[in-house]
């Protein structure tokens, strides 16, 4: 087989796979009034990929931000204007870090247990017997569990940013001698609401892809033990290559 | 029910964390904000005829030491002059009544403070007095305006002997 031909049916593939994954997406979408009704799924997937991701996600947000802190404090000290740390700290936590390092944390935590729990579900086949018992697993099973994620995200992304700006405010104002009035009083004039939006506009997209990846992986993953190994790998990838992409989409679109 | 109801607590909680955070991130960090009360204090006005970018909260300080932070800026538009109402800590109740008030720059591209410096008055400034004596904000497009000016002037009187014009600048 030649190189080009290999080449174009890989293409070809992919493409196939993006047009999976938005079919995917619509069954979901048509699903999601009814399952909105069994509330109580929609709760306990919450808690799976929000409640159980909050440590990792608090702590992660303590140390980008006290990081933060650190660096601009030894950037803006050369230009002797450490009082915008807080400015320029707050502005690359709400508007960047806090919505694209929660998706990619929220990928490795909440994403990879969807999915390599829906693909043992289906390496089981507990989704066929849900099938034969005449429950739709896409709305018993699938669709919670997106919709979960699609809440939790925006959430995570908010307490990341907030930790985040606590921990720049922590090494720049108590360790630093950054002056603490300046800090807050040039932030505030320094972040726009527009800003904020940007940044839970952004946690919100990153959210659907990521819950997304990682039900379809799961959903449709091979149903052998390596196959649902390889799903959770991918949902990893995938999530990581996507957010990060949108990401340079949706800050062009923001500017 | 015993588990579900952890399990809604759980949820719960962490769903009244996300908004409280979204909250803060609305209110707080932005112009838009709330602000929330302070330790007991006292307010003195002053009125500036340009504060340049001072800012609310840039802090007020005596000696190098911080006594209090700006609270409010306004315009008089009787005057036209900004008004700056300080607000400062009730520690700090004995400052004289003629003492003046400057702005300044924190280093070079930092943020705009005021420093207060003591006057020799037996009186001492209370709640909702006035400092007489102010100093407007060093702007730097005035400064080289006036260079600028200074310059053309110098240079324009001195046009007709053919001396040199580095020592014109002087």
């Amino acid at each position: 087989m030649n190189p080009l031909k290999e080449l174009w049916e890989s293409l070809l593939e992919s493409v196939a796979g993006l047009g999976a994954v938005t079919a995917f997406l619509m069954r979901l979408i048509m699903h999601t009034p009814r399952t909105l009704l069994r509330f109580d799924l929609i709760v306990r997937q919450i808690f799976n990929s929000g409640a159980l991701s909050l440590v990792i996600i608090m702590l992660s947000g303590l140390f980008v931000g006290m990081v933060l802190g650190l660096q601009g404090f030894q950037l803006l000290e050369r230009f002797g204007s450490e009082e915008a740390l807080g400015t320029a700290a707050a502005i690359g936590l709400v508007k960047e870090l806090g919505p694209v390092v929660t998706a990619l944390l929220f990928a490795g935590r909440a994403g990879t247990a969807l999915a390599s729990e829906l693909g043992l579900m289906r390496a089981t086949d507990q989704l066929s017997a849900m099938e034969m018992m005449a429950v739709d697993p896409i709305q018993r099973v699938v669709v919670p569990r997106f919709i979960g994620g699609v809440i939790a995200m925006p959430l995570l992304a908010a307490i990341f940013s907030l930790i985040g700006i606590y921990g720049a405010q922590l090494v720049g104002v108590q360790i630093m001698g950054v002056d603490s009035g300046s800090f807050w009083s040039q932030m505030r004039a320094g972040v726009d609401l527009r800003d904020v939006n940007e940044g839970i506009v952004k946690s919100c997209i990153f959210g659907v892809a990521c819950s997304l990846i990682a039900v379809y992986e799961g959903y449709y993953a091979v149903p052998t033990a390596e196959g649902v190994g390889r799903a959770t790998t991918r949902t990893v990838v995938t999530s990581a290559v996507v957010v990060l992409f949108l990401d340079y989409l949706l800050t062009a679109a923001f500017l | 029910m015993a588990k579900s109801s952890a399990l809604n607590l759980g949820t719960g909680a962490f769903v009244a964390l996300g908004f409280a955070a979204l909250a803060f991130l609305t209110t707080q960090t932005t112009s838009r904000g709330v602000h929330i009360s302070s330790p007991p204090h006292y307010d003195v006005i002053a009125k500036f005829d340009n504060v340049g970018d001072l800012k609310v909260g840039a802090p007020v300080s005596m000696s190098g030491v911080e006594i209090g932070r700006v609270a409010r800026i306004d315009l008089d538009t009787r005057e036209y002059k900004a008004v700056v109402l300080l607000r400062l800590n009730a520690k700090y109740n004995q400052i004289p009544t003629d003492s003046d008030a400057s702005i300044y720059t924190q280093g070079l591209l930092g943020g705009k403070f005021i420093g207060l410096t003591a006057g020799g008055a037996d009186t001492y400034l209370k709640n909702k007095d006035h400092i007489d004596f102010t100093q407007s904000a060093f702007v730097l497009e005035n400064l080289i305006g006036q260079v600028l000016a200074n310059f053309t002037k110098s240079s324009g009187s001195s046009a007709a002997p053919a001396t040199a014009p580095a020592e014109k600048s002087k």
